[in-house]
């Protein structure tokens, strides 16, 4: 370690390279910038480095054997455990081993282990189905504490897997999370049950929606590209779901839902097995069966019909249009009343 | 003879390892192996098939859209309907943001960073190429990053975000674009191509699109401005133009749909001659993949993907994809071809190589960003984006699209209203397919053959060339 550098190893398994392409889209500053500024150095990343090979294998010896020291550990992707506990589904290139058997000595070595998406952090897309692949994540297996690390996993500052959840995460959720640790700033108490800092899941995707008018009326969108609240028939978990993706902007000004598709809830464990189509809210007699989470049933349906009944006009209208049809009125200048 | 295995094979999407036989100063025969298995065909069955919008995009970070389509052209065909013109502008504008996108990430990220290694050190040019293109740390990553973030702000107006969108569906796009999201976007790709002229191309994106020869390439690169012609002198210099040969039949399932057909055609081309290519006769080859199956390699509407546990047989996870039981070569090289791009076809002349595989690649960006300012200017804000239509209960369709990396087809049946079988074949599927049963090595294994390698070479860098002058996407390879 030179001076007050932190090394990072950045290793990818059973995932898709998205996270460390949504990584890349970091603007205001970009990641390396950021990197920079926190004093993080890449000892090797698989999309980034010069490395390749018996140069690359060197650098995880060398962790392996304390000839390096490693402060952060990165890990994308699902951990591969199958087929039958081998591991064999993602034999490290050039090794010869498996992935998870690398990962978990690597663990040991680092001060702190970060699960970078859902994939890492709960197993996410990877598991869809039947799970045939045996693929877990670091720290949790789904919702279950466990996964590839266990359940007692804590590292020498006494933090558990820091999860950086979504499928992708935000570029500003991974700068963000690595330059606190690489500070020493992050605390077991920085953390919700699920191992992600509260600064990313202390917010829920409903918070800042531009559709929030229509919920509040519960003017809702029908079909696809209408611009109601997407949660009565859509399938939309933004009142569920982690994350300050209507607050914080996606490459430039994006979000899911002002993409035009509901959220579904990619920073939640298990959000790969929804148990309907993702697209679609399932009901029973006509009460959306995943409400938010801390209101009560009796709440929501009383509130509901009450909202329905006085949903003025123009939501009405604009709820199930592809784009605004009936305007605002303001009232003029001098009329009270 | 020695062996070498060379892995983890890096600065390409996913994780790849490569086994060569060597024979003294060159590489006598390679295998290529994928060594990650996910399963996504086996995931997307029994599931609605409209979630195949939500799942396929993440078998690939940095080809997601393309995924998209391809899932949302095989949704439409088993529907029986067609995107309406506005979803299929959108739909073409964050498609080629992607590609364009990708190009450059490729170029300067993952292909670059080779030539300043010190096996180079004592080239006239090493010192300032070092400095340029070194991995993360050179001046041409930090001058392409914010640029590169902010040409994808295309994609988060246009379809919320990057990757992994669900805007893109059979019908059209979720979100329409008024008349001041058009003039947004039209900023944002002129602020684009000033960036690309003046540190990519190093002048106007249509001069570089007319270049018809090599000769006229030749002056492009003597004029020493912008890192293109950078790479060309290099190129010169190491005789990149005459390695990586892979057997010349380039295929491309057409790049950018319009109402009647493709911005780049959909065809087959044997070296510069044109074919008649009938995707009926696509098959999957299994003989050397670690899948249990048997009999004749099958088309992939009767595909399957039985991964076998115990990898007893073959060498990697990748099935071999043929065409009339021939492999093909896939990619901007292939589509430039068969779109009949005069450079593409003088190129290939002699053999597709290197520097055809980069260079296409810069022509397809001189393309493409201008026809984005005319598809933009084709956008009818009034109107409809999207139309919706029922799943039958009973239906097939594919979707066959050209991804960055070149062909990439998803074949859907649906059977009760639930995917019954879902196949992929991706574009590095063909590229680096392994040998199949008649023993024909995939595109790859063919292109390494005679590399050169250096005395005490454990990773050649002629090697490193060549695997990533097919810009390989691993994880879309298997998925
Ligand atoms: S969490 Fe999603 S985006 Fe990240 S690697 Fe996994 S599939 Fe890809
Ligand atoms: S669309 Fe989703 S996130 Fe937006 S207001 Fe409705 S429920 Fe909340």
């Amino acid at each position: 370690m030179s001076g007050n550098r932190k090394n990072l190893l950045w290793l990818q398994s059973g995932g898709c390279g998205g996270c460390t392409l949504s990584l890349i889209c970091a603007e205001s500053p970009g990641f390396l910038t950021a990197f920079e500024a926190a004093g993080i150095n890449i000892l090797w990343h698989p999309a980034l480095s010069l490395e390749t090979g018996r140069e690359a294998s060197a650098i995880i010896d060398d962790i392996l054997s304390g000839r390096i020291l490693l402060d952060i550990l990165c890990l994308e992707g699902s951990v591969m455990m199958g087929p039958n506990g081998s591991g064999r589904f993602h034999m490290m290139a050039g090794s010869g081993e498996p992935m998870k058997d690398i990962i978990a000595r690597l663990a040991t070595k680092a001060r702190h282990v970060v699960g970078v998406g859902s994939c890492a952090a709960f197993g996410g897309i990877t598991t869809t189905g039947d799970n045939a692949v045996k693929a877990c994540g670091l720290g949790f297996d789904g919702e279950l504490k466990g996964g590839l690390l266990g359940a007692g996993f804590a590292d020498e500052s006494g933090l558990p897997v820091v999860n950086i959840p979504g499928c992708p995460v935000h570029p500003d959720w991974v700068t963000q999370t690595l330059s606190q640790l690489s500070a020493g700033e992050m605390r077991p108490d920085d953390l919700d049950e699920f191992g992600r800092p509260h600064a990313i899941s202390g917010t829920l995707v409903h918070h800042g929606c531009s559709r929030n008018e229509f919920y509040e009326y519960k003017a809702s969108a029908t079909r696809l590209c209408e611009i109601g609240c997407m949660m009565e028939n859509l399938g939309c978990k933004g009142t569920q779901a982690a994350g300050d993706c209507n607050k914080r902007a996606w490459n430039g000004s994006g979000s899911c839902i002002s993409g035009g598709y509901p959220c579904i809830a990619c920073t939640e464990p298990g959000f790969e097995e929804p148990g309907h189509p993702f697209v679609q809210t399932p009901k029973i007699a006509g009460i959306p069966v995943g409400l938010p989470t801390d209101m009560p049933k009796a709440w929501f349906v009383a509130l509901s019909s009450l909202s329905k009944a006085a949903t003025p006009k123009r939501l009405r209208q604009n709820a199930v249009s592809d784009r605004v049809v009936v305007f605002p009125k303001r009232k003029k200048k001098g009329s009270h009343r | 003879m020695s062996r070498l295995v060379v892995g983890p094979f890096n600065r390409v999407e996913g994780d790849l390892e490569v086994r060569l036989e060597v024979d003294g100063d060159h590489v006598q025969s390679a295998r290529v192996v994928s060594p990650l298995y996910r399963g996504f065909e086996g995931m997307l069955r029994g599931k609605d098939p409209r979630d195949a919008l939500v799942i396929s995009p993440r078998i690939c970070g940095i080809c997601s859209v393309s995924q998209s389509i391809s899932a949302a052209e095989a949704l439409a065909a088993a529907q029986g309907i067609k995107p309406l013109p506005n979803g299929q502008l959108v739909t073409n504008l964050v498609h080629a943001t992607e590609n364009v996108s990708d190009h450059l990430t490729h170029f300067y990220m993952f292909f670059m960073p080779d030539f300043t290694r010190d096996i180079y050190a004592g080239k006239p040019w090493h010192s300032a190429v070092a400095s340029r293109f070194a991995a993360m740390k050179g001046t041409a990553t930090q001058d392409m990053l914010p640029p590169r973030a902010e040409f994808m702000h295309i994609v988060g107006l246009l379809a919320g975000k990057w990757p992994h969108t669900m805007s893109l569906q059979p019908g059209g796009v979720t979100r329409v674009v008024a008349p001041h999201e058009v003039q947004h976007l039209r900023a944002l790709l002129s602020s684009f191509r000033r960036y690309l002229e003046r540190f990519v191309f190093g002048g106007p994106l249509e001069a570089f699109a007319e270049i018809d020869s090599l000769a006229a390439l030749a002056n492009w690169a003597s004029r020493k401005a912008g890192d293109l012609s950078t790479f060309l002198q290099i190129s010169r210099d190491l005789g990149l133009e005459t390695l990586g040969h892979a057997g010349d039949r380039f295929l491309s399932f057409g790049g950018y749909a319009h109402e009647n057909g493709h911005l780049f055609t959909r065809g087959l081309s044997l070296g510069d001659v044109p074919q008649k290519l009938n995707t009926g006769l696509i098959s999957e080859d299994i003989s050397n993949a670690w899948m249990q199956g048997a009999g004749p390699a099958r088309h992939p509407f009767d595909g399957e993907t039985l991964p076998d546990g115990d990898m007893e047989s073959g060498y990697t996870w990748c099935k071999a994809p043929r065409l009339e039981g021939l492999p093909a070569e896939v990619g901007a090289l292939a589509r430039q071809v068969v779109a009949r791009h005069p450079l593409a076809l003088e190129m290939v002349a002699n053999g597709g190589n290197v520097e055809a595989r980069i260079v296409a690649r810069f022509l397809e960006i001189a393309l493409l960003v201008p026809q984005m300012e005319r598809w933009l200017s084709k956008i009818r804000p009034d109107d409809a984006f999207i139309t919706h239509a029922d799943m039958p209960d009973h239906a097939e369709g594919a979707g066959l699209v050209e991804a960055a990396r070149g062909a990439l087809g998803h074949w859907l049946k649906v059977e009760n209203g639930k995917i019954a079988n879902y196949q992929i074949i991706a574009p590095t599927t063909w590229n680096f397919s392994p040998r199949d049963a008649s023993g024909q090595p995939g595109p790859l294994e063919q292109a390494l053959v005679a590399a050169p390698v250096q005395k005490g070479e454990t990773d050649p860098v002629s090697v490193q060339h060549i695997v990533r002058s097919f810009d390989p996407c691993m994880v879309c390879t298997v998925h």
